[in-house]
Order: structure tokens, then C-alpha cells, then sequence
């Protein structure tokens, strides 16, 4: 006879979701204790997707090494290259031209924008809803254009150099942008009477998934997953770069800490997003794109370190130069991985079908946790 | 003109013929050989043409497209997906337990196909009108629920066996609320038959001379019917973004087909039962007294009829799926036992009242 499904006495199996899963959005590898439907642990296990990202940019100048950073969090490429052009500025002391700031800000907040577009279709794909997500590619495909205009590519941008902007914005870019956010109000009051207010999956999300301050803290959570614990944790409220400091916006904060408040303060980001959008678009100033900065780039010996908001959280890029052309040494502190790290303390009593839509708030971008 | 090129017309036609020709007996055989390849055509005919459906109305509602490539506006696509899925490697796991793991897919076809016996077609087009038809169709469904369990037991996967376990959990609790929907409009018609119970409307469909608790009970069998054919936003049997393919994860093949096949015929059916027991099957829709009006929907052919009510409750059910995320497995009982089968229960008491204090007419 055959064995058929092997299990403890007590009926406790493990399960592998992934490397190759619908649900993880990626190769990340959960193996996962069940007792039944209920899970009792799960492992992390990742690994499968590491490109040494941090080795390799040891062997780049520090122009080249931005490039390489599109690769990790792909959706956030534009906020991980102005992570690594602000950290190099800092060490080469460049004074950013106010233009630059304008366009880099506005840049982020689009890719702010496309990654929550991107997140919220997944999101309500792992609960079960297909139909959204081709909802959020329609705007998501808007924003891809416009970047497309302006920076000649689509998701790995590589527009923020050292100093500036790699090229000035497209003569079209003000008045497209200024469309696509009118238009997108709209759309995400579709979005709430779509999803939000679905019975279904407020009852899916609500009471599932939750994740104490303590917790958040304590396992290094940002982003939205820690602010939806009531961590007041925005890089860009607490420690503004470029022009946050100029604009108007909400740090959104829930307190509840379940996968629903999660799913809420996203929604309002991209609210948020727009707002500063908004705000910037119009009084983009005259001026240069790009400071005037040596052909060859050295930073001083020394440490230095810069932190950005992604559209998952905090971004930290660590550089160590022995004062030659290329970094010493680099670390990129990346946001998904102490989200997921997270994953157990909060997936931990529920069912399976807690867990994926938990998952699905964490917004995991596999090559980002894994470098 | 009209009738006599109807289904009752060539029954007869065909019926006359044999009988002429054959003696009684081999007539009788020729026509059971008949009625199953009919039965084998329609399933395959009806199997391509709701996965069509099934596609172009998900593209309407995702604002893209659908299949336009193979053949005129993507009519083809499917016909393609099937010899794709034909020319298939059917593999048997090797821990598979290969007699029940090849066995599933074919009993959950059986199972779709018995529950056809009962189901009246046309006027006068059915192939047996059972005394207990309605019972029937509620005891013969039944049966895809031990296919189902049996795929996943025998796949000796993990995924596979949740997904069963939560499919049996799924089935058999949503199988009460739908018999005692059933019972409710029996409780009208007085007879389990389905003839009778499409004559019985002749003046007027159940869901509008049957008061409230008919709307309540069907309703609740809509509810109840979703979650019967697996599909969301009750699909936990195969929740691809918890269990990969729950179930039939390790089919591949013709053997997946059949399940996929399934799938679409027992939406097909549970339609035709709700269009039979609350929208007068083959029946057309008359209003009162307005001779006129009532003459030229006689017209209107009753095979017609019947397959229009069923598409537009099979369009009913897609939209559900295309809409609504899925339930948790406590949330989809917990549904089930708190909710529709109480209210059901009670809904049945009202039309016991309605009946016995002869309101219905």
C-alpha cells in the first residue's frame, strides 16, 4: 500500500506554500505547521530569488551602482534610486537644484501610486476577487505611461542620478500628470464601493491578522504594516528629504492593527499621494535638473546613511567608502523583510485563508526581502 | 409552423419512425442509444459554450477583451482548449491511489449526467418524467460530492485533501438549505414531478404568484446553488490563491477537463432547476388577462424559454464570481448554519401557512 499523507498522531502536518504558490507573489517559500486548517507556525524561507545585489554594487562606481537598486523592490524602483542618489549627495555635500527636488518628489508619489495600484489588485486576488486587478492595471498603465514619457522605461526607471534628475521632464509630463490625478479621485471611491465596502471582505479582513505596537516595534515593521499598528514611523513626516518638508500631507495612522486597518491606511496613502502631487505639480521651478557634479564620483572616507519612505516602508542604504570610486562596502535595509518576518506573530491561530489575505497586506515584493 | 418543427415534434417524428420500422423493443434500445449520445453531444456542445460565456462576460466585466484570435470573435477558443487538453499526458502521481484517483473524474461526470434524466427540455421534451424528479436531481447531486472527496483522498496531496475536506464540509451543509428551498415550492406544486410542477405555472411563474417566501426561497437556493457547483464566491474547494488548485491540484489532462467540465454542466443544471421550479421552465411568461401580449409569447418557441431563463441565471452566477471575493471556510458554515438554513427553515413554515390557508392564487 501506498503512505498516504504523513502527519503526527495528533493530525499536525506541514504544508509548503511556495516557492512556486499563487498567493506569495513571488519564490517565497512559507512551510507551514497545520493542525487541520488552523496554522500553528510558519517558517519563512527565503533565498531562492538572491542576486548578491549588495556584493555587486562593491564592484560598481557609485554612478552605476543606483542602476542595479531598480532590481530590488522593482515597484518602488524610482524611491530605492532616490534612497541611493540622497546618500551619495550627502557624501559628496551636492547642493540638489530645486527643480530636481520637484520632479523626484512628484516621482516618487507616482510609484508610490502604481505600487498601491498593483498592491490593492493582488490584494483582492488573494482574497478571491479578480476582477480588480484589472481595475488597477487600467490607472496603474496611465502612471507606467507617463514614466515611460519622461524617463524612457516602465518599471526599471533609473531616472535619479547622483545630483539631480538623468533627464528634464517631458513637455507633455505637467499636463498628463495633472489629468491622470483628476481623473484618479474618482477612481478611488470606485475602488472603496468595489472593495472596501464589500460585506465579504471586510469580514475577511477584519480581526485577522493582528499585529501589536509592541510587536510592530519590535520586530523593526514600517511602512504601512507598522502604521496601521499605530507606529508613527513615515521617513518622509519624521525625517524629510528633498522637498517633503514644503508639502502638505497626512502621516496616516491606524491603530487596530489588523489586516483591514492595513488595507485602509493604503488606501488613504494613495489619497495622500495625491495630495502632494497635487501640490507640486503646478510650481515645479525654472531652473537645472542636475547639479554640476564631477565626472568621476568620490565620496570622502567615511559612513553614510540615508533613509527613504517606499511604497512598503522604511528604506535605509548604508554606504562605507575608503574614499575610492566605488563603495567599500553597502547594505540596503530593506522594508519587506522585517515585514515579513512579522508574518508569524500574525498569521499565527488563524486559518489558511487568514494567512493569504494577511500576506496579501503585507504587500511583499520577494526580490526586495531577498537581495 | 412553429410547432412543427419543435423538440416535442421530433421527438415524436423520431419516435413514430422507429416504431414503424423496428419492433417495440429495438425501437426502445435505439432510442436509450439515441438519448445518450444526444446527452454526450449537448454536455460536450453546452461545456464549450459556457466556457466561452464563462470568458467573454469575465472580459466584459474586467473591461478587456476575452479570446478574439481563434476563429470568428474567439468562438473557436475553447474548441481549441479541448484538443489542447486532449493531446495532454493524463499523469497519476505515483503515490496516487491510481483506481479511485482515475475513477473521480469519470463519476463526477456520471453524476452531472444522470441529473439531465428529469430535466424538461421543451415542451414535452424530456427524457423521463420521474414521480420524484425533484428528489431526484437533490439525491443524484449528491453523488459529485463523493467524486470530489475522492480525488483528493486518492491524489495523496496535501492541498488536494484540504481542498476536498472543505469541499465536503461545503457541499453537504449547503445541500440542506437548497432541499428545503425545494421543499418550499414543492409545498405549492404538490408534486415532486417536474412536469407538474412547470404546468402548475401556467398562469404565472412561482416567484411572482408565490409571494414572499418564494423570492425568499430562491434566494437562498441561488445562495446555496453557488455553493453547491464550487464556484466563487464559494470556490474554497479550489481557492487557487490558498490551495494552488484544491482538489483536482494533481490532475492534469482530459482528467482535469472533466472536472472543469463539470463544473460548468452542474451550473448549467442547478439554473435549470432554479428556472424550472421558480421561473416555469419551458413556460412563457404570460400576464393575466392581456390576450394579445400572452399569444405572441406563445410564439416564442418553448425551448427558447427554458435555455434563456437558464442563461440568464447562469449569467447570474458569473457575475457572482467575477465580483465578490471568497469566504473563509468558518465564515462559509457559519453562513450556512446560522443563517440560510434558520431562515430557510422559517421560510418554509410561512409557505406551509400560505398553502394551507390557500393564498397562492
Amino acid at each position: 500500500m501506498h503512505q498516504v499523507l504523513s502527519s503526527t498522531p495528533e493530525g499536525i502536518f506541514t504544508i509548503n506554500v511556495g516557492p512556486q504558490h499563487p498567493a506569495t507573489h513571488g519564490v517565497l517559500h512559507l512551510v507551514i505547521t497545520l493542525n487541520g486548517e488552523t496554522i500553528l507556525k510558519i517558517e519563512p524561507h527565503l533565498g531562492y530569488i538572491h542576486r548578491s545585489i549588495e556584493k555587486m554594487c562593491e564592484s560598481l562606481t557609485y554612478r552605476q551602482f543606483i542602476y542595479v537598486t531598480s532590481r530590488m523592490d522593482y515597484l518602488s524602483a524610482h524611491i530605492n534610486n532616490h534612497a541611493c542618489a540622497l546618500c551619495v549627495e550627502k557624501g559628496l555635500q551636492v547642493e540638489v537644484p530645486m527643480r530636481a527636488q520637484y520632479i523626484r518628489v512628484i516621482m516618487d508619489e507616482l510609484t508610490r501610486l502604481a505600487s498601491h495600484e498593483l498592491w490593492w489588485g493582488a490584494m483582492a486576488m488573494d482574497v478571491g476577487a479578480f476582477t480588480p486587478f484589472f481595475y488597477a492595471f487600467r490607472e496603474r498603465e496611465t502612471i507606467n505611461e507617463i514614466m515611460e514619457e519622461t524617463c524612457g522605461a516602465r518599471l526599471t526607471m533609473n531616472y535619479m542620478v547622483p545630483g539631480g534628475v538623468m533627464a528634464d521632464i517631458h513637455p507633455q509630463f505637467q499636463q498628463k500628470v495633472k489629468q491622470f490625478i483628476a481623473g484618479y479621485k474618482n477612481k478611488i471611491a470606485e475602488y472603496n464601493e468595489l472593495v472596501t465596502g464589500n460585506v465579504i471582505f471586510q469580514n475577511r479582513m477584519k480581526g485577522v491578522g493582528y499585529l501589536s505596537t509592541e510587536d510592530a516595534i519590535s520586530y523593526g515593521c514600517s511602512g504601512p504594516v507598522a502604521r496601521a499598528s499605530g507606529v508613527a514611523c513615515d521617513v518622509r513626516k519624521r525625517y524629510p528629504y528633498d522637498v517633503y518638508a514644503q508639502v502638505q500631507f497626512d502621516e496616516i495612522i491606524e491603530t487596530t492593527g489588523d489586516s483591514f486597518a492595513r488595507y485602509l491606511v493604503r488606501i488613504r496613502e494613495m489619497e495622500q499621494s495625491v495630495r502632494i502631487i497635487e501640490q507640486l505639480i503646478d510650481n515645479i521651478p525654472e531652473g537645472d535638473y542636475q547639479a554640476k557634479t564631477k565626472a568621476v564620483l568620490k565620496l570622502p572616507k567615511g559612513e553614510f546613511y540615508q533613509r527613504v519612505e517606499t511604497a512598503r516602508g522604511e528604506l535605509g542604504v548604508y554606504i562605507v567608502s575608503e574614499g575610492g570610486t566605488t563603495p567599500y562596502r553597502i547594505k540596503f535595509r530593506s522594508p519587506g523583510f522585517s515585514n515579513l518576518s512579522a508574518l508569524n506573530e500574525m498569521a499565527k491561530g488563524g486559518k489558511i485563508g487568514d494567512l493569504v489575505a494577511t500576506m496579501g497586506t503585507l504587500d511583499l515584493v520577494i526580490p526586495d526581502i531577498d537581495r | 409552423m412553429l410547432n412543427t418543427i419543435s423538440f416535442e415534434a421530433i421527438k415524436t417524428a423520431v419516435q413514430q419512425w422507429l416504431n414503424m420500422h423496428w419492433g417495440p423493443h429495438l425501437a426502445f434500445i435505439a432510442e436509450c442509444i439515441l438519448i445518450g449520445l444526444l446527452v454526450i453531444v449537448f454536455f460536450a456542445v453546452l461545456g464549450l459554450l459556457l466556457v466561452f460565456m464563462e470568458r467573454k462576460v469575465s472580459a466584459v466585466m474586467q473591461i478587456r477583451l476575452g479570446p478574439n484570435r481563434v476563429g470568428p470573435k474567439g468562438w473557436l477558443q475553447t474548441s481549441a482548449d479541448t484538443l489542447k487538453l486532449m493531446l495532454k499526458e493524463g499523469l497519476t502521481p505515483d503515490g496516487a491511489d491510481k483506481f479511485l484517483f482515475n475513477l473521480a473524474p469519470f463519476l463526477i461526470m456520471i453524476a452531472a449526467m444522470l441529473i439531465m434524466v428529469p430535466i424538461a427540455f421543451a415542451r414535452n421534451f424530456q427524457i423521463w418524467d420521474i414521480n420524484i424528479g425533484v428528489l431526484y436531481i437533490s439525491s443524484i447531486a449528491s453523488i459529485s460530492v463523493i467524486a470530489i472527496l475522492m480525488a483528493g483522498w486518492s491524489s495523496n496531496n496535501k492541498y488536494a485533501l484540504l481542498g476536498a475536506m472543505r469541499s465536503g464540509a461545503q457541499i453537504i451543509s449547503y445541500e440542506l438549505s437548497a432541499g428545503v428551498a425545494v421543499i418550499t415550492m414543492v409545498m405549492l406544486t404538490q408534486s415532486l414531478s417536474i412536469q407538474d410542477i412547470i404546468l402548475s405555472q401556467q398562469n404565472g411563474w412561482w416567484i411572482f404568484k408565490g409571494h414572499i417566501p418564494a423570492i425568499i426561497a430562491f434566494i437562498i437556493f441561488m445562495i446555496a446553488a453557488t455553493a453547491e457547483t464550487n464556484r466563487a464566491p464559494f470556490d474554497l474547494a479550489e481557492a487557487e490563491s490558498e490551495l494552488t488548485a484544491g482538489f483536482h491540484t494533481e490532475y492534469s489532462g482530459m482528467k482535469f477537463a472533466l472536472f472543469f467540465l463539470a463544473e460548468y454542466i452542474n451550473v448549467f443544471i442547478v439554473c435549470a432547476v432554479a428556472a424550472i421550479l421558480f421561473f416555469g421552465g419551458w413556460m412563457p411568461f404570460h400576464i393575466g388577462n392581456w390576450e394579445g401580449f400572452n399569444h405572441i409569447m406563445d410564439y416564442i418557441p418553448s425551448s427558447i424559454w427554458f435555455l434563456g431563463k437558464t442563461f440568464c441565471l447562469i449569467f447570474l452566477i458569473m457575475w457572482f464570481r467575477w465580483t465578490f471575493p471568497r469566504l473563509r471556510i468558518d465564515q462559509l458554515l457559519n453562513l450556512e448554519w446560522k443563517y440560510l438554513l434558520p431562515i430557510s427553515l422559517a421560510n418554509l413554515l410561512l409557505m406551509t401557512i400560505i398553502v394551507v390557508l390557500k393564498w397562492y392564487l
